[in-house]
């Protein structure tokens, strides 16, 4: 397994998601959970308008609805354009006193060999604009990325609700 | 969905009505450039007012629209970038680049009135 490199917040986001277990210090109560799977760019519209009204529920100011909704936008276009297919989960979550939204992004696709290049702003294996990965990041309040070649790739991304 | 295309003298309109899938985008791009022709066409005004995401994908084709537009020999301005589209594209690093803008209709023609009929404009396409 490779990942990018990641805080111990990180690798227990990663832990949590994976295992869909949630951890004793980290706990996370799921109020609401959507599966949308992307096979068509139709969906990655689908995706993002599901994102959309999942996270006005929980009080967004618009700028973060936007912020989310283009983030999912973003990984459900890699999920088709690299994997073909796979599927985008919605979550809304609550920890303690706050609230937020997360993101998985999962397919079985080829995989990312080197997640810290495709991490780099302007890398693209598919001559693109090389944005969406770190744009994803910079958008988003925490962000994990676990690959393996010839396995699939699975995005988490989270946004609290402030 | 369709993007409806108006014709209005010598520009051409195309009026986003709602979320648009990549093929909607990539058709609306190829449409523009072919009636840029078809109607001697010498402006394009594309109203992303109803877009509430521009992702890379979105920006990169409109930037390219611009692009193939201008190698027709016409100008192109996008208006109508929502404020939290705008405030999401500058986080993600997402520019339009040479491509020009304008708040709303109103002042995309009022720009593509200034470009079409510039004095420089005119001795560069006339040669004088
Ligand atoms: N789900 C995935 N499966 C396999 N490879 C992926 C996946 N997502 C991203 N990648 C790889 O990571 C690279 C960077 O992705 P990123 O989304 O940042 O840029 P891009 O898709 O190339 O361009 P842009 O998103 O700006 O249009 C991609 O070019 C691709 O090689
Ligand atoms: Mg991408």
């Amino acid at each position: 397994m490779r990942r990018a490199p990641v805080d111990a917040e990180r690798q227990q986001l990663h832990s949590t998601t994976s295992l869909g277990l949630a951890s004793a210090r980290n706990r996370e109560r799921v109020l609401e959970e959507t599966c949308i799977p992307i096979q068509s760019d139709g969906d990655i519209v689908g995706a993002r308008q599901n994102g959309r009204g999942l996270a006005v529920q929980l009080g967004f100011s618009p700028s973060d609805l936007t912020l989310i909704a283009t983030a999912i936008s973003e990984l459900a276009r890699n999920i088709l354009l690299y994997a073909k297919r796979g599927k985008i989960i919605l979550k809304l979550v609550e920890q303690g006193e706050t609230r937020g939204i997360i993101v998985t992004a999962h397919d079985k696709g080829p995989g990312i060999p080197d997640i810290s290049r495709a991490l780099e702003a302007g890398f693209s294996t598919s001559r693109s604009l090389g944005l969406g990965l770190p744009g994803v990041r910079r958008l988003m309040d925490e962000f994990e990325i676990v690959s393996d070649v010839g396995l699939g790739t699975i995005v988490t991304v989270k946004k609290w609700a402030k | 969905m369709e993007v409806p295309i108006l014709k209005q003298g010598p520009y051409l309109i195309a009026s986003i009505q709602s979320a648009l899938s990549d093929n909607d985008m990539v058709r609306l791009r190829d449409a523009l450039v072919e009636q840029v022709g078809r109607f001697r066409s010498r402006g394009v005004i594309v109203d992303v007012t109803a877009l509430d995401v521009m992702d890379s994908f979105a920006t990169r084709t409109l930037r390219d629209l611009g692009r193939m537009i201008r190698l027709r020999g016409a100008d192109t301005v996008i208006v109508g970038i929502q404020p939290e589209v705008a405030y999401t594209m500058v986080q993600l690093g997402l520019t339009l680049e040479d491509i020009a803008t304008a708040l709303d209709l109103e002042e995309g023609l009022a720009l593509l009135e200034r470009k079409t009929t510039a004095p420089g404009n005119e001795t560069s396409s006339r040669g004088r």
